[in-house]
This record gives structure tokens, sequence and C-alpha cells, in this order.
């Protein structure tokens, strides 16, 4: 007789698993002040109705729209600039590091003073990106003051440390015969980087970079908040105005700057794939 | 070009910059940062923020998750009938929720939800939900096309609902593709976590912003290392947990 065809063969498992996850939930929900019911209380309702119904009829004057629309340049202009200086220091940094373009590996083991150098170029770039640029901005600001100074220094730190590393892991990945054959054959580092390494990995080197370069767009956006110019800026004093159809046209404006650069950057990707 | 006009629009102060007095700010500045503030009282005052920022990225992630799967349900095509009427509607929401970036709306949930960890809770849970979401959609559509496809459809083919097909034959075989992407999404969330403070949304980035305005940079920069630390070791985790499900 089967008395209960139907139970789950799994069911004290699945029980225990609840049970688990409900001891390691309960705390990080009080940890974390989570009340959802503090969005419906009246002294928030209020302010947040008000906020949403500017949403509804976004900013469109000329004046703002021009302010918004040189907002939007300066956050491209930040992102491109802080990209062009973080490719400047991640090439170096890079060439320091590739393991492939070393004279004593072609013979057994890397002697003792590059290894340590290239260790040290890889702590160099693991403490440059390990800092988000929105720390680097805000330190940056205390020392050139608000602007866009502070945005390209921090972006150029944080994605320095990005491009090195993946523009070091990408020259190491690929196959080394040909750049060993170069320097086997006397020709210096850089000749054999420039003959041997480069073209072989352009693309896709080239490829990485432009990713980069719509990541750094979005990121200098939000940059702006802790005053580093740019959209942000601007979003951050609308909203403390509580402007919410300011808002809303600026944010508008940010999305159609991501689909954009998004748009662009595959398309650049496609043309160099 | 693109590259010439940045620069030249820019109002950038080099000089600023390069001038010794930067120089000097800076150095002195680093100096401090060398520095850290490892005194008991005050890692006592960290230990709370470190935690509420580990919380904050968790259940961020759980939530996104949780939304994330709501929402890639009706943003995929499940099986070659399914019309998915709500396909491209859904998509247009999760692209929205992830064009805009945690800290954006962290700034705006600050209005609603007040100052503290739970408006970075929902900002993060907000941005993660369109990544998951549009990641989970994919997962799904490809299963339908792939191994999954055949256990689904035996079961549908049978007559079984849709909702038990979906808990018994797609969710099993996509679950450990999930968990690994929602996992991945924890690592880079307690990056975020650790930033969201400084526009007042809890945790340690709250503690940096306060003690680098009051320039107390010994303080600063045990908050810096904590954060370091923090996501060193969420890293390790996820990458374990990751491991350990693929074997």
């Amino acid at each position: 007789m089967t008395a209960t065809p139907h139970t789950d063969p799994a069911y004290r498992q699945r029980m225990l698993y609840c049970g688990v996850a409900l001891i390691v939930l309960w705390p990080l929900l009080v940890v974390a002040e989570f009340k959802p019911w503090v969005l419906f209380e009246p002294s928030n309702l209020k302010p947040t109705w008000q906020f949403l119904k500017g949403f509804f009829t976004p900013k469109f004057d000329l004046e703002f729209l021009s302010m918004v629309a040189q907002e939007a340049w300066r956050t491209i202009a930040i992102a491109t600039a802080g990209m062009t200086l973080a490719f400047l220091l991640a090439v170096p940094l890079s060439l320091l590091a590739v393991r492939a373009l070393s004279v004593s590996a072609l013979t057994g083991r890397m002697n003792r003073l590059p290894a340590v150098l290239r260790l040290l170029a890889r702590w160099v770039m693991l403490g440059l990106r390990s800092v988000p640029e929105l720390i680097w901005a805000l330190v940056f600001v205390r020392v050139v003051g608000l602007g866009a100074t502070a945005g390209v220094i921090a972006i150029a730190l944080t994605y320095g440390g990005m491009l090195g590393k993946v523009y070091a892991e990408i020259l190491d990945s690929g196959d080394a015969h040909a750049t060993h054959a170069l320097l086997r054959n006397g020709a210096s580092r850089l000749q054999a980087f420039f003959y041997g390494l480069l073209p072989q990995n352009a693309a896709e080197l080239t490829s990485y970079t432009v990713y980069r370069w719509e990541c750094a767009i979005r990121s200098s956006a939000v940059l702006g908040f802790v005053g580093a110019g740019g959209l942000g800026q601007q979003m951050d004093a609308s909203m403390k105005m509580f402007e919410g159809g300011e808002v809303a046209t600026m944010l508008l404006v940010f999305m159609l700057l991501v689909w954009l650069a998004d748009a662009v950057s595959a398309w650049l990707r496609r043309a160099l794939g | 070009m693109l590259i010439a006009a940045s620069f030249y629009s820019l109002d950038l102060q080099w000089a600023a910059f390069l001038s010794p007095d930067a120089f000097s700010k800076m150095a002195k500045f680093i100096g401090e940062l060398m520095h850290p503030d490892l005194s008991t009282g005050f890692a006592i005052k960290l230990l709370p923020a470190a935690l509420e920022t580990l919380a904050m990225s968790a259940l961020g992630t759980l939530l996104a998750a949780m939304l994330g799967l709501a929402l890639a349900l009706p943003a995929s095509k499940m099986h070659t009938a399914d019309s998915a009427p709500w396909r491209g509607f859904t998509r247009l929401v999760l692209n929205a929720l992830r064009s805009i970036p945690e800290l954006v709306w962290a700034a705006l949930l600050l209005i609603s939800a007040g100052l503290g960890p739970f408006a970075g809770t929902l900002a993060l849970a907000l941005h993660t939900a369109g990544v998951l979401g549009r990641l989970f959609a994919e997962a799904l559509e490809n299963a339908a096309q792939g191994t999954a496809h055949n256990a689904a459809f035996a079961l549908r083919v049978r007559g079984v609902s849709e909702s038990k097909v979906l808990c018994y034959a797609t969710l099993p075989t996509v679950l450990p593709q999930l968990i690994s992407y929602a996992l991945y999404r924890w690592e880079n969330n307690i990056r975020a976590a650790a930033v969201l403070g400084v526009v007042g949304a809890g945790g340690l980035g709250q503690m940096l912003s306060f003690h680098m305005g009051l320039f107390q940079m010994p303080q600063t920069s045990s908050v810096l290392l904590v954060m370091i630390g923090l996501v060193v070791g969420v890293d390790a985790l996820s990458d374990w947990a990751r491991r350990r499900m693929t074997q």
C-alpha cells in the first residue's frame, strides 16, 4: 500500500535550506534597516509624490536644454580625456608586465630583477584599480578643487589600472611564437612588440579599449555627484532642490548618452572586428 | 579628433594640479593616509559600518535576483509556440532599470526612503535587477533551445501546466547559471555598496565621506583598508562558491 504517493523526496532537505536561509537573512534585514513600510509613511510619500509629479512634465525650455547639452558634452569630454590619460598610463605599465617580452625567460627562468620589476608593475596596477574611481574623485576634489580635473584624473587612475592589467593579459594569452622568434634573432623588446605582439592582438586590444570608453562615459556621469563636473553635478543640484522636471530631463539625456555610446562602441567594434 | 576636442573644451586646471602647492598637498595627503587609525575604539565603530555594507550588497543582490527572475519570465520566449506578448515591454523596463547607475538610483531613492542603508539596498536592487533580468532572460531563452527543450517539451506535450514546466524542467536546468550570474553581480555590488554611502546611503561610504570631509586622514585610511579587505573577501568567497557549483 502506498500511503502518500505524492510526497516530495527532497522535502526535508528543502525545509532545512529554507530554515538556514531565514536564519542568515534575518540579521541582514535588521542591519540593512530593511523597512519597506517607510516608503509609504505620509511624511515620505508627500515629497516623493511631489517629486514624481515633476517627472511627468520634463523641463524642455531652450535655456535649460542648452545647459544640459553643454553638461552632457562635458561628461563625454571628461570620459574621453580620462581614457586618453589612462591609455598613456596603461601602455608602459603593461609593457613592463608582459612576460612574453622577457629576454631572460627565453632560456629557462626569468632573472631575479626583471621578475621583481614585473611583479611591481602588476601591484601598481592592482592598487590603482582596486580603489573605485569615485573614491579617487573624492580625494582629488580635495586636492585640485571642484571641477572636471578631478574627474579626469580619477578615471585616468582607475581605468589605467584596469586597462594595463587586461592589456598585459591579452598580450600574454596569445601565441608568443613570433615574438620569441624575433627576440631570439636579436630584435629589441620594442621591435618585438611592434612587429610580433601588437599586430597579433591589435583587434582585441582596440575592442577592449572602446568598451572601456563606453564604461567611462557611464562613470563620468556619476562622478559629478561628488563634484567632479558634468551631468552628475547638475543632477545632484536639481535633486537637492526637488526639481523633478529637471531631473527627468537629465535622466532622459543620460540614458540617451549611454545608449549612444553603446551604439557607437558596438559599431566601432564591428568595424574593427 | 574627439580626444583633441575633449581636451580643448575642458577647463582643466593642469597648472593647479602640477603646481608645487598641489604637490605638497598631495604629499601631505598621502603621508597621512599611510598612517591608518588602528585603535580598537575606531575599529569598533568600523565593524557595524562594514556589516551594513555587506548586508546592503547581499540583500540588494538577493532582491535583484528575485525581481530579475520575475521580469525575466515575461521577457523570454520559452518555446516556439510562445508568443511572449510582454517581451518587448519588459525588455524596455529592464533596459531602463539597467541604464541608470546605482548611485543615481540611490540619490533618487533618498527622497522617498530617507538617509540610510535602506535606500542603498533598494538602489542596488533596482539597478542589478535590470542587469540580472536581462542575463536571466537570455539564459532562459538559450535553455529553451538546448537540452531543457526536451525535458520541458516532454512535460508540455503531456499537458502539464506552464508553471509546473517552469518549476520542474526549465528552472532546474538553468539554476546553476542563474546563481553564478547572481554571485558575479554580488562581487560588483559589494564595490558599489561601499561607494553608495557617499551620497548618504549608509555603510562604509558614509563613514568615508564623513571623515574625508573633516580631513581626518588616519580614519579615512582605515575605512579604505576595510573596504579593500571586504571586496577581496567577497571576491574570494564567491569565487569559491562558483567553483564548487560548476564542479
